[in-house]
């Protein structure tokens, strides 16, 4: 068990170590914008008074250096700057209003987005099984040749024709669900998952494929394997033999796989939000990068890498806990 | 709702039971009835219902009754074109297999429908955006004289057609079966410029790590790591605002940004690759000769290792080649991508994607967006079906 810890704690080490470099790399990235925040806010006819005094309330003359440390300073304390597009003098003098901060902006949309998540996820995963145990059952039938091309052609599309054609069929010329999501604070549950199920849905077909076709390829990979053939001399039926014999040995590649589509969900949650009007982080993120909000575009990039990154570490961790192989190393 | 659904799959259930159970005695217990699993019969019977429901669906959409018909307008175009469709690429592979070198018809022969299918996609692709000048019948940022704006697909003057206009023309009156066209120039083409230099940068120096190995190995390895740390999109997003900012400055156009970042981004999973595989071949016996003939770095990388790695690459640069041209796609519908005047499908799509809502009355208006959408659809399907079929024939997965 001791060896597990520490390729475990290794592999935390990493990740965090990835996760700090790559808060150096965002930070890099923004500051090759030209110019800065206070000639922007300030317009043309900015006096240099105005601009340095600026520059001095938000810290921008400090050098490059001392900047990256405050902003990660701050960003493990929560603090993830002003939002330049909110900020007014008023943020400035102390007098603020209320939701001008970035992590203000930010904490609702996070809650919003991670509920469609977790409504997608809780969909996807059983489907794809499903779906993947019966393709591995059937294999090589019309059914199993008709859900390849059904979910090649789903993983291929780009992810606004999904929602158009799901809006189109469920939401127009079958009002069933909403096509748009307009969630706020306070709403019922019941509401709230309704509003949210065409992105939902959505974001399924665009996972489920990957999951499917891994499910699928993982159980008839074992299928070959001695004691599966030893099931099926004992006269088990094949969904047996399936389920209870070949699906526990593959759950190591499912689970990796899972993991990792749920990294892809993060991804791909930003055209479908813009699709829905959705009020999650994506539509935040797309949103500021048109008017060039740096802070709130700094910090949902970080926390979206954040994210991603933990999800692969976790699919990681879950693959060397699973698999017996990995976990005694030789 | 949900009681309907539960009936109609015990109801199913039902029926198949009956079905193995009058097959069984049809047959006189013979054995493919006999030994059917319940399963087998319950997806012959759902087949079945699919099947019937889908001609019912059909003639719904060909009935009188406007308001049923527009309800299954868009069933009915699947339907009709999804048949087309299987009779052309039917057709394209009997021309494939009678016409043409021993080889090409070799590989007709054993081609699935899906991947000839594909093939004859990307060959109309390509030629649209080779001849899109010459076929299209407006410029892409022509604003039509005498033309009214937002006129209807179809052609048909009662339903707000025009037949000069056959798919209509757009917000501001431009034709949008030209724009369509000059969308597989532009979209397609920066697209696939894009893959060969994000492959020409991530292949060149994953064969150089491969090859020298030690320190620039690693430099380069940890580098893809981190690049690799941040999802792609969301990079390309970040990069874009500061490439927004640049390009008027440096009077760069904005696309040119684009081409380079998303190369930039993808070159990264290329390296991957082409550093696993060149790592395989080189500790191969005629690369060790190749250096004791005292061969150079160039002669190694382009001459031995390149051509040995050309397979796994070339359904690699399948495959990239629709995650770019999604991206792409993906980029333009947010507003960041291809820039306005040059026509293309992203933005074709956003600008029109409104028109989606009046689909339950005037069904033609709703096909404008869903074009453009469709189009970028069919080609990275038609991609991913020839590159699937590649990597089933070349990995001799059978079972």
């Amino acid at each position: 068990m001791g060896s597990v810890l520490k390729i475990i704690l290794q592999r935390l080490a990493l990740g965090f170590l990835t996760l700090l470099i790559v808060s150096v790399v965002i930070f890099t990235a923004v500051n090759l914008l030209p110019g800065d925040f206070a000639q922007s806010i300030l317009g043309q006819g900015a006096t240099p008074e105005a601009v340095a005094s600026i520059r001095a309330d938000l810290g921008l003359d400090q050098p490059p250096v001392t900047r990256y440390f405050q902003w990660l300073g701050g960003a493990l304390q929560g603090d993830l700057g002003t939002s330049f597009a909110q900020a007014n003098f008023a943020s400035f003098t102390g007098t603020d209003s209320g939701a001008t901060t970035v992590a203000q902006q930010i904490a609702p949309r996070f809650q919003n987005t991670m509920f469609l998540a977790m409504v997608t996820a809780a969909i996807a995963v059983p489907f794809a099984i499903t779906l993947g145990i019966l393709a591995a059952l059937y294999r090589n039938t019309v059914f199993d040749r008709a859900t390849n091309i059904f979910t090649l052609t789903s993983i291929s599309s780009p992810e606004f024709f999904l929602a158009y054609i799901l809006i189109l069929f469920l939401a127009v010329l079958n009002p069933i669900f909403p096509s748009l999501s307009n969630i706020f604070e306070g709403m019922p549950f019941s509401e709230r998952l309704e509003k949210s199920m065409l992105p939902a849905l959505t974001l399924t077909l665009v996972v489920t494929a990957h999951m499917m076709r891994m499910t699928r390829a993982a159980i008839i990979n074992l299928l070959a394997s001695p004691y599966i053939e030893m099931a099926r001399l004992k006269g088990l039926s094949p969904m047996r033999v399936i389920v209870k014999h070949a699906l526990p040995n593959a759950l190591a590649p499912i689970i990796n796989v899972i993991a990792l589509n749920l990294a892809y969900l993060i991804t791909g949650v930003v055209v479908v939000e813009v699709v829905f009007v959705y009020p999650g982080i994506g539509q935040l993120f797309v949103d500021s990068v048109k008017i060039r909000d740096i802070p709130i575009v700094q910090a949902c990039c970080l926390i979206f890498a954040t994210a991603f990154i933990l999800l692969n570490l976790t699919a990681d961790i879950m693959s060397i806990l699973s698999n017996p192989r990995l976990r005694h190393p030789k | 709702m949900i009681l309907w659904i539960v009936a109609t799959l015990l109801g199913m259930g039902a029926l198949a039971w009956g079905f193995r159970f009058a097959g069984q005695a049809a047959t006189s217990n013979g054995p493919k009835f006999r030994d059917m699993p319940f399963g087998v019969a319950y997806g012959y019977v759902l087949g079945t219902g699919i099947l019937l429901w889908l001609i019912w669906a059909y003639t719904q959409g060909r009935s009188a009754d406007t308001a049923i018909a527009n309800k299954f307008f868009f069933l009915r175009i699947a339907i009709e074109g999804f048949i087309l469709f299987s009779i052309a690429a039917w057709l394209f592979r009997i021309l494939g297999r009678s016409v043409g070198t021993v080889w090409s018809k070799k590989m007709f022969r054993s081609m699935p429908l899906t991947a000839s299918f594909g093939i004859m996609t990307i060959l109309i692709y390509a030629f649209l955006a080779i001849f899109a000048g010459v076929i299209a019948p407006y410029g892409q940022e022509e604003v039509i004289l005498g033309a009214a704006a937002n006129i209807v697909p179809g052609g048909d003057p009662a339903l707000g057609g025009d037949p000069d206009f056959y798919f209509g023309t757009d917000q501001i009156g431009r034709d949008i079966l030209s724009r369509l066209i000059y969308g597989a120039q532009n979209t397609v083409g920066i697209a696939f410029a894009t893959t060969l230099l994000a492959f020409f940068l991530g292949g060149t120096l994953g064969f150089l790590a491969a090859t020298l190995g030690g320190w620039l190995d690693q430099l380069l390895s940890r580098l893809v790591d981190v690049l690799m740390a941040i999802p792609s999109l969301i990079f390309a997003l970040l990069l874009m605002t500061i490439a927004s900012v640049w390009a008027p400055q440096l009077g760069i156009p904005l696309t040119v940004f684009m081409v380079l970042i998303i190369a930039v981004i993808d070159s990264t999973r290329v390296y991957r690759l082409a550093r696993a595989v060149g790592q395989s071949i080189v500790v191969m016996d005629y690369i060790e000769a190749a250096k004791l003939r005292g061969e150079g770095l160039g002669y190694l990388v382009f001459k031995e290792i390149l051509p040995n790695a050309t397979a796994p690459l070339l359904a690699e640069f399948g495959l990239r080649f629709c995650f770019v041209f999604l991206t792409i796609a993906a980029l333009s519908f947010l507003g960041v991508g291809i820039q306005p005047p040059l026509a293309d499908w992203g933005t074709m799509v956003r600008d029109l994607g409104g028109f989606v809502n009046f689909a339950q009355f005037a069904p033609l208006a709703a096909t404008a967006p869903l074009l453009a959408a469709g189009a970028i659809a069919l080609l990275t399907v038609a991609v991913n079906f020839v590159v699937d079929w590649m990597l089933h024939k070349s990995s001799g997965l059978k079972e």
